[in-house]
């Protein structure tokens, strides 16, 4: 178990990067707290395995330092990290069997028989394959294999950090529920270091304490759930949490009026004159249709979930969508919406910009 | 609905059949008729039974060759195989130098049987061969023509150099197959070097490479030109495999009933080995699954 420090820490796949364009990973300075169960958020492609990767040492940065408690192991190797790290694709001994796989990590290190047995029963059991334990591993299912392969990360207790590589993607989503469940509680049990990669909003926000948003190679916010989802700090956050996203809309800012296509909209502080990209940001659950006043909108179409209503809108050409309990009775002459004011948030050039209270 | 009964559908397996007649049944049979019946010249045959099977069980000579034969497929087998799965191991896995090494291990494939032969019998010569003569300058005893030993090192030395590149591309291919998630899993797990080899990259190889041992033990146990080239089967009969023996009883001696009893005995050898072969093989295979 151990602190994290990531210290100007960025990577390139290119051997000479010119740009910032070339870099997978951009500059970075981060401390994962110990202890703490992160998820690392983000679309494909965004540079969180990349993150991972330079975590666990199968990757050399290309520049800055990471220090395990102080230390700098930048130069050292995985082994000497000694960090256990589960893939997205099951990697199994396929000769071996389930208990032989499970034992492996630990028979390297050269741990004693009897706590191997022991210790194997015990993950076997966290991961339900007691039964399994004698099989070879070859003929297993894909989410049995990912079973045993999670079951190998967590076998060694020692370990400084646990990382895993979107670890349940081809598990079906039943076993999904209880194998996160599981890690869960093993953190809170262990209270290892945990840094989860997915590109799942309800993984990461179930899993975790606190989730680290990247996009384009850049950490944009790090924060609780509840932070990303009232203060999303970029856009991107913003619209990739939540379902439907928050819904961006082009305006211009002057005081603590915004102005949408020449319609005025109030917001709850005052901000100054902005230049540049100015967005209004606001989710869909404080979104109200109504008949009378606000933006005209046209309505396109509504989906009903269940739970809730979610109605998908134009304003002025762009998609917009609301959220409407599921009672609430939409009739086609509300063409108008009407937005929460303290939930506005406004974003130029695509970051949060935070205002004075009026 | 009732099926309508047409039997003139036969007649589009007709091709095939004359082809395969023509191709194999014929030319089987012909060397079954000549196994079965004896003659005296006049092309005039006689039945003879299976008194060539019986002559040529009872054969030493017959024997004699296919011991040499067996140990023939087996050295080059170990080594064949090992050295393969270890050059395999060792070549740079992408970029231009593993197409360059795939280029030049792929060059002793394309060449023909009997220009290896020549290659070597020239290569080797005391007089005027590099290889002979350098061993010729340094002291060492070397002449195949003369020397049985010399004479086996040369053929098999050459059958290592033109096959050992199939085994060794085979092998690659099952290594190149391994996805990276493995090795850093490996890496992770903090496994031996021997480790990676022995759970991960050996069971992946594990289907390549009993198509290699399969295909190099049958054709180094049908091998006939290369060895014919450099030796001729000698020094005396140091070097006279199956086919050799059984070309100089068909056409140096014109010997075609025992000849022709030879073959198919040799050729039901050939299938009997390959299927043991198989048989363990896929048995293993299944086991470690």
């Amino acid at each position: 178990m151990a602190k994290i420090t990531l210290d100007n820490l960025a990577h390139s796949y290119y051997p000479n990067p010119k740009s910032e364009d070339d870099f997978a990973l951009k500059e970075l300075n981060h401390v994962w707290a110990d202890g703490e169960a992160y998820a690392l958020l983000g679309s494909s492609g965004c540079g969180k395995s990349t993150l991972l990767n330079i975590i666990s040492g199968l990757l050399h940065p290309s520049q800055g330092r990471i220090l395990f408690d102080g230390v700098d192991v930048t130069n050292a190797s995985t082994a000497d990290r000694n960090i256990a790290q589960v893939f997205q694709f099951p990697v199994v001994y396929d000769t071996m069997t389930v208990r032989a796989n499970l034992a492996f990590p630990l028979k390297n290190r050269g741990a004693s028989p009897q706590y191997i047995a022991q210790r194997v029963q015990e993950i076997g059991a966290m991961i339900g394959m007691e039964a399994e334990l004698d099989k070879r591993a070859r003929g297993l299912t894909a989410d049995a294999k990912q079973k045993i392969s999670l079951g190998r990360g967590m076998v060694r207790e020692d370990v400084n950090a646990l990382l895993f590589d979107e670890p349940l993607t081809v598990i079906d989503p039943h076993m999904k529920w209880e194998l996160r469940t599981q890690l869960k509680s093993l953190h809170h049990e262990f209270g290892h270091t945990m840094i989860y990669v997915t590109h799942d909003q309800t993984e990461a926000l179930t899993f975790a304490d606190k989730v680290v948003v990247m996009y384009d190679g850049r950490v944009v916010q790090i924060g609780t759930p509840e932070e990303l989802f009232n203060k999303p700090e970029h856009t991107f956050v913003g619209y990739f949490i939540g379902s439907p996203g928050m819904n961006v809309i082009p305006a211009t800012v002057s005081g603590t009026t915004a102005t949408v296509h020449g319609t005025q909209v109030q917001l709850d502080q005052g901000y100054g004159d902005l230049s540049g990209k100015v967005e209004l940001g606001i989710r869909p659950e404080f979104v109200t249709l109504t008949e009378t006043d606000g933006l005209p909108v046209q309505v396109r179409r509504v989906e009903d979930v269940g739970r809730h209503k979610i109605v998908r809108a134009e304003l002025f050409g762009k998609e917009i969508n609301i959220l409407a309990e599921e009672g609430q009775s939409i009739s086609p002459d509300m063409n108008r919406i009407a937005f929460d004011p303290s939930r506005i948030n406004v974003y130029v050039n695509d970051w949060l910009k935070t205002g004075k209270a009026a | 609905m009732e099926k309508t009964l047409n039997q003139k559908a036969w007649f589009l397996v007709l091709p095939v059949l004359v082809l395969v007649a023509f191709s194999a049944v014929i030319p089987l049979m012909t060397v079954v008729n000549y196994s079965v019946q004896d003659t005296f010249g006049n092309n005039q045959f006689f039945w003879a039974g299976l008194e060539w099977f019986e002559d040529m069980l009872h054969s030493e000579r017959m024997w004699d060759a296919l011991g040499r034969q067996v140990m023939f497929s087996a050295i080059i087998l170990t080594i064949q195989v090992p050295l393969g799965v270890f050059i395999a191991l060792n070549m740079p896995k992408s970029g231009f130098w593993s197409s360059f090494c795939l280029v030049m291990m792929s060059l002793p494939l394309l060449i023909p049987w009997n220009v290896v032969g020549t290659i070597w019998q020239i290569f080797g010569r005391v007089d005027i061969g590099l290889l002979g003569y350098t061993l010729d300058a340094l002291g060492i005893p070397y002449n195949y023509t003369q020397n049985t030993i010399a004479a086996w090192a040369t053929i098999i030395v050459m059958d290592v150099w033109h096959w050992t590149s199939l085994v060794a591309l085979l092998a690659f291919a099952g290594l190149k197959s391994i996805p990276d998630a493995y090795y850093q899993a490996a890496k992770i797990d903090q496994a031996s070097r021997f480790a990676i080899f022995r759970y991960i990259e050996l069971p992946k190889m594990m289907g390549v490479l009993m198509i290699a041992i399969l295909l190099r033990f049958m054709d180094s146990f049908m091998i006939y030109t290369e060895p014919f080239v450099v030796t001729g089967g000698g020094p005396g009969n140091a070097t006279t495999l199956l086919s050799i023996d059984l070309v100089k009883m068909a056409l140096g001696q014109f010997d075609l009933g025992p000849a022709a009893a030879f073959s198919i005995m040799y050729y039901l050898v050939i299938l009997l080995i390959s299927w043991v072969f198989y048989t363990v093989m896929t048995t293993i295979e299944k086991k470690e699954g």
